[in-house]
């Protein structure tokens, strides 16, 4: 069996550094195999989080040789284990400790956006009627896993630290499948203008390219709200039409 | 007592999968104080794995479906051991509670009319289950996160309870830690939710993750409750086999739902080569009616593909003994062939399994769409559990209440798929409404103190357990959890004897002994170590009762095989279920109660629909 070195981040708040660890690898494995196999073997009081294990829960979440990856859907053969694996936690949100942060801020956020409100219901018996093409985008924005992956790669909250004033990727994506869905009838426009932020997003990019349920997060969630946004506050026509209307 | 931080809850649930979430929003109906505690964040329990979809006699896609199909086809499932109430509230009860999801924004897949889509799973007659694609489990948990975020729910992320508070007879709350720091914490309470989900972690080949360990079961065991039927395990047929790091992850049954075939090394579709009797009416005796089946051909009839859990997973292990498994020790499970029956058959594939088409991609090489899977069982689910009242779901300590995985009756000795999600969302509004009625009706009990105190130094012994402590023999927490696995793989498996059991029991009682001196390093700061070793008595309490149910036993039924015993009825024993219970000496009791006798209306039921 081949050995590989994984220069795991080890430590909490008071001080923290990269430890390397010399371990067994073998077909197939992913990264979080290997920090499971140190834990057991070598440092038992390492601090991991996971749980689903097959990319569907979005617990495992790290930065793999820099890049934001899900452990448990990073194969060690894609890697170079010439030299040594560096596994470290999400650098947009605060440390707990070794390889978990705290990601409580995004929990908060979700609570303070205004939820689902569907219209009366269609039939009798209180359900609805949807197209499948009406709802088959929604449901692309319906496979997040709540990794928050996206978040930790936007520079928004990752350099410029605005979690006051930016909702960051995940939640914008939670937007869209809230405006778009055929049978909500709130409005979120103008909390997404104003205590969102979605100006802020500049559109790099980034998020989509680290999704891991491969959401087109830019393209089909934050563009489109941005027009709408653009169209609902922005347009002259509107915005006359509002004057006087009032 | 020393301080603590304390909570006060009118109802508090343990545990955030699909029962507790909806458990808890159903008691925070009124105006009550709920608590919700889960050792893992929001969102992240079992039931984001569920794949295939909700049952529930919607009648969308067959109108020929009713409550009174689904009854009867879950006490079929079941081998008639399950309890005959839960399953008549279950099937009647779900089609409201799938429907309720929809008005809390989850999107099902359609029909053509508009309505929910309703797919073809195994032991169903009609095509029941509501589904999202292949991730059905995520769109209903998130349907219940985003809701339940609404109603002044407080959630405890990262907390797990160590022990039940019983204040006389009567449940008065828990004690637990938090992960992050490792401190103590009281939840106060007049009514407690128990929806911690399954037991797989006892096992080395297992579809679930670490959080997994028999909690609900054993604090609801040491508090006084009843534990029925436990021998029934469910391997789940088709798990990953290969490579050997993802073994044991799931492969939906609604591959076999969409026209997946199993075939061995020879090529063979060998599940035609077995069909048990109380099916043989139902079960297709060619090729081609399966396929049509499958394709929505109402009267073709289901592919032996689609046959129960419990008989897809022995055939699979006969064909791999026998020496016709595929290369990694599994058979083959077949999607990609379908595309000798429609057009676009690779496109059809990745909309229809989605999941299951990255799952092989990314960790396995494998293109579902062009070649076959290997797979093989897999632990998955517990069919045994908790003995609660059918209709409240209260067990027999006053004021606990439980749901979902680790409450049992419902599926007797074998789980049709689909049936979970919708047993949580039946349950776990039954168990949250009448919790709350016990909070309203009875007032809050004062703490027994010098009881926590004793708790709460119990939870500090892995750390004040010497290093090696003194006879070599010494294991860590990981090496005990390991060695338990093995053995119950090995000898509480699918396979089972009087022999094995007996060697289970001895080896189960010798790891305790280990567990108790289990030493744990570092401090109480998010350490997997010691969580780890604190979690080694509810799995060893599980494994017991697993292991003393299948001992007591004496036959192969639903989801239990004694290679000793392979008739499915003791002589003269008659249709029982396996109670356990704590004696008062602390030792682990079992009896049988016989079953009752099914009411007049739904024994006509299950008459009428053969």
């Amino acid at each position: 069996m081949a050995k590989a070195t994984f220069r795991i981040w080890r430590g909490n708040t008071d001080g923290a550094q990269f430890v390397d660890y010399d371990t067994e690898v073998s077909e197939g494995m992913v990264v979080l195999d290997a920090v499971h196999r140190i834990q057991a073997e070598q440092a038992n009081d390492m601090a991991v989080r996971w749980n689903c294990k097959a990319g569907k829960c979005g617990s495992c979440s790290a930065e793999v040789n820099g890049q934001p990856k899900l452990m448990c859907m990073t194969r060690l053969n894609d890697l170079p284990l010439d030299e040594p694996v560096t596994v470290e936690p999400m650098r947009a949100f605060p440390l707990i400790k070794d390889l978990v942060t705290d990601v409580s801020w995004n929990f908060k956020v979700k609570e303070k956006m205004k939820p689902f409100t569907p219209r009366p219901p269609d039939a009798e018996d209180g359900t609805w009627r949807m197209e499948q093409e009406d709802i088959d985008h929604i449901q692309e924005f319906r496979k997040c896993i709540e990794c928050f992956l996206c978040q930790d790669v936007c520079h928004v909250l990752r350099e410029h630290d605005l979690h006051d004033e930016f909702i960051g990727p995940r939640f914008f994506v939670y937007a869209a499948s809230l405006e778009m869905h055929p049978i909500d009838t709130e409005n979120r426009l103008e909390e997404l203008k104003d205590s969102d932020g979605i100006g802020y997003c500049n559109i790099t990019k980034c998020c989509t390219k680290v999704c891991p349920e491969h959401i087109t997060i830019t393209d089909n969630a934050i563009i489109p709200l941005k027009e709408r946004v653009v169209d609902e506050f922005y347009d002259p026509i509107k915005k006359l039409f509002r004057v006087f209307n009032r | 007592m020393a301080s603590y931080e304390t909570h006060e809850y009118d109802v508090l649930i343990i545990g955030a999968g699909g029962a507790g979430l909806r458990a808890a929003i159903e008691a925070a109906v009124g105006d009550l104080k709920v608590g919700l505690v889960c050792k893992s964040l929001l969102g992240k329990a079992h039931t984001v794995m569920a794949e295939g979809g909700v049952a529930a006699a919607l009648a969308n896609v067959d109108e020929r479906d009713s409550w009174r199909v689904h009854f009867a086809d879950t006490m079929r499932g079941g081998q008639y051991l399950s309890n005959a109430r839960m399953a008549e509230l279950h099937a009647q009860e779900s089609p409201d509670r799938v429907r309720e999801l929809e008005a809390w924004g989850a999107l099902f897949d359609r029909t053509q009319e508009g309505g929910i889509l309703q797919r073809n799973f195994g032991g169903h007659q009609y095509p029941r289950l509501a589904h999202v694609g292949d991730r059905t489990g995520l769109e209903m948990i998130r349907a219940l996160q985003d809701h339940g975020i609404h109603q002044g729910i407080e959630v405890h992320m990262e907390n797990t309870v160590v022990s039940l508070l019983k204040t006389g007879d009567r449940v008065s709350g828990a004690f637990g830690y938090e992960r992050e720091k490792g401190r103590f914490k009281i939840f106060a309470a007049k009514a407690v939710v128990l929806a911690t989900g399954g037991v797989g972690k006892a096992y080395q080949i297992t579809s679930n993750s670490w959080e997994y360990t028999g909690d609900g079961h054993s604090l609801a065991y040491h508090a006084g409750a009843e534990l029925i039927d436990m021998e029934f395990v469910q391997f789940h047929p088709t798990g990953m086999v290969w490579p050997p790091s993802v073994r044991g992850i799931l492969v939906t049954e609604g591959v076999r739902g969409e026209g997946g075939i199993l075939t061995n090394s020879e090529g063979r579709r060998f599940m035609f080569d077995d069909i048990p009797e109380l099916y043989v009416n139902q079960t297709a005796d060619n090729p081609e009616e399966g396929w049509l089946y499958t394709q929505g051909d109402r009267e073709a009839r289901r592919p032996p593909e689609l046959l129960t859990r419990d008989h897809v997973a022995r055939c699979i292990v006969r064909e791999v003994q026998e020496g016709r498994g595929s290369p990694h020790g599994g058979v083959f499970l077949d999607i990609a062939w379908i595309k000798e029956k429609i057009p676009n058959a690779p496109e059809h594939i990745r909309r229809k399994l989605p999941s299951m088409y990255h799952q092989f991609k990314e960790l396995a090489d494998i293109d579902i769409t062009q070649e076959p899977m290997e797979v093989g069982p897999t632990t998955h689910y517990i069919m045994g559990g908790i003995r609660v009242d059918a209709d409240s779901q209260m067990t027999a300590v006053p004021g606990l209440f439980a749901a979902g995985e680790c409450a049992a009756g419902l599926h007797g000795a074998n789980r049709l798929g689909g049936n979970s999600l919708s047993d949580l969302l039946v349950f776990g509004k039954r168990a949250g409404e009448y919790a709350a009625q016990f909070a309203v009706e009875n007032e809050a009990v004062p703490l027994d103190t010098a009881e926590i105190d004793t708790i709460a130094g119990h939870t500090l012994k892995p750390f004040e357990n010497p290093s090696n402590a003194g006879n070599g023999e010494q294991l860590g927490p990981y090496d005990i959890q390991a060695q338990l696995q093995e053995k119950m793989q090995e000898l509480v498996g699918i396979a089972r004897s009087q022999e094995s059991l007996t060697q289970a029991l001895a080896e189960i009682q010798d790891l305790r002994e280990k567990a108790e001196i289990v030493h744990a390093i570092g401090n109480r700061e998010y350490n997997a170590g010691w969580h780890t070793a604190l979690d080694l008595d509810c799995l060893l309490t599980v494994s017991e009762a697993i292991a003393l149910a299948a001992l007591e036993r004496r036959a192969s039924i639903g989801a239990h095989s004694r290679d000793d015993h392979p008739e499915k009825e003791e002589p003269g024993a008659g249709k029982y279920n396996t109670i356990i219970k704590k004696t008062d000496d602390g030792t682990m009791e079992i009896y049988r109660q016989p079953v009752d006798e099914l009411r007049a209306d739904l024994q006509e039921i299950i008459d009428e629909m053969g």
